[in-house]
């Protein structure tokens, strides 16, 4: 027998690290730690990555975005006090349950908008306006948000929106009517179009 | 560029619970793990980016361990259950390794079985176990000889193949 690492493993050990992770997460929110939270979800879009900080929902990532990459960012712009402690994100996944199975319409989730600044922030704090079902072109957004020359920074806007989904930047179209481009890809863009025109 | 906490936790979580599992025994190791990611958390924006993470926890765990230890010769212990070995490692329950192994790592003196987690168990080098025991590298390096000459005695069957020098 080594006295080798393993050789204080135990075969429970993984399942031990569970417990004291979610445990971890628990005590760190309970000290003020926890400063982002984070879980991931299964959707009809694929596994979403929820994080919120103590202010509110403040990413919502598709998987094409690459999950560690958003959680670093997260990092270097939050905050590294990063922890995968799902019970902050229990009513962001539940509403977005509800959304996904057409039991919601509107979103009732405190929000931290940190994540972007300026104009963008602007555009992103204004689409909630945009009703479920209905879609807005680029220019359009521009003239809600008092700018009708911005299209392409309302573009932008809508592209970095931190807040897939929840924000929804997906009603907004260029003129031509096709889906146009989305964080999530025009796939997703797609399904959530049809999905909440089907409701 | 910091990482996520979440991934501290993630690569050092399981070594961190064996060293507090051989500094501790089974039944203390989960909350002086606890512990020690609590605290590690609370510093960890402090960290330098280039900093041992993994010397950095130990250190913790050292520090909580000994925060254990001292709590627990406060306790009295009833008439009875007090072990021969000057410590009180628990030996770990069903599946959770080999209970005269465990005897004998708990029947080390304290700072041989330190020595011995921090390089048998986390790969540390004897200059940052120096560190963190306070002393000279030798001084680490002939505690962690020792407690394995310790452990052989008591437990013919270990032996320190394959394990870092």
């Amino acid at each position: 027998m080594n006295i080798s690492p393993d050789y204080f493993a135990s075969p429970s050990d993984p399942d031990t690290l569970l417990r004291l992770g979610h445990r971890l997460g628990l005590a760190a929110d309970a000290e003020g730690l926890l400063d982002v939270a984070y879980t991931t979800i299964d959707s009809p879009v694929g596994t979403l990555l929820l994080a919120a900080t103590p202010k509110g929902l403040v990413r919502v990532a598709y998987g094409i975005e690459n999950h560690d990459r958003v959680l670093d960012t997260l990092a270097q712009r939050l905050s590294p006090r990063v922890l995968r402690a799902p019970k902050r994100l229990d009513p962001a996944a539940r509403e977005l349950d509800e959304y996904f199975s057409r039991q919601r319409r509107v979103f009732d989730l405190p929000l931290d908008l940190s994540l972007s600044k300026g104009f963008r922030q602007l555009v992103q704090r204004h689409l909630p306006e945009i009703g479920y079902g209905q879609t807005r072109t680029y220019k359009q957004v521009a003239e809600l948000v008092g700018n009708p020359k911005a299209v392409r920074a309302v573009g932008t806007a809508c592209a970095t929106n931190p807040l897939p989904v929840v924000v929804p930047c997906h009603r907004v179209l260029p003129a031509s009517g096709a889906p146009g481009g989305y964080v999530g890809g025009p796939d997703a863009k797609r399904a959530l179009l049809s999905l909440e025109a089907a409701a | 560029m910091k990482q996520p906490f979440e991934k501290v936790v993630e690569q050092h979580g399981g070594t961190v619970l064996r060293v507090c599992r051989v500094l501790l025994g089974a039944h203390d190791a989960e909350d002086a793990w606890s512990e020690t990611f609590l605290s590690a958390m609370r510093a960890y924006p402090e960290l330098p980016d280039n900093a041992n993470a993994e010397a950095w926890l130990v250190t913790i765990a050292h520090r909580k361990a000994i925060d254990v230890l001292r709590a627990r010769k406060r306790q009295p212990v009833p008439v009875g259950e007090v072990p021969e070995s000057p410590t009180a490692l628990g030996v770990p329950g069903a599946g959770d390794g080999d209970g005269d192994l465990w005897q004998a790592v708990g029947a080390l003196p304290e700072k041989q079985r330190q020595a011995v987690a921090y390089h048998y168990v986390a790969g540390l080098a004897y200059a940052e176990i120096a560190e963190i025991l306070g002393g000279t590298t030798d001084a680490a390096r002939r505690a962690a000889a020792d407690g394995v000459k310790n452990l052989r005695k008591n437990y013919p069957g270990a032996t320190t193949e394959g394990a870092p020098s």
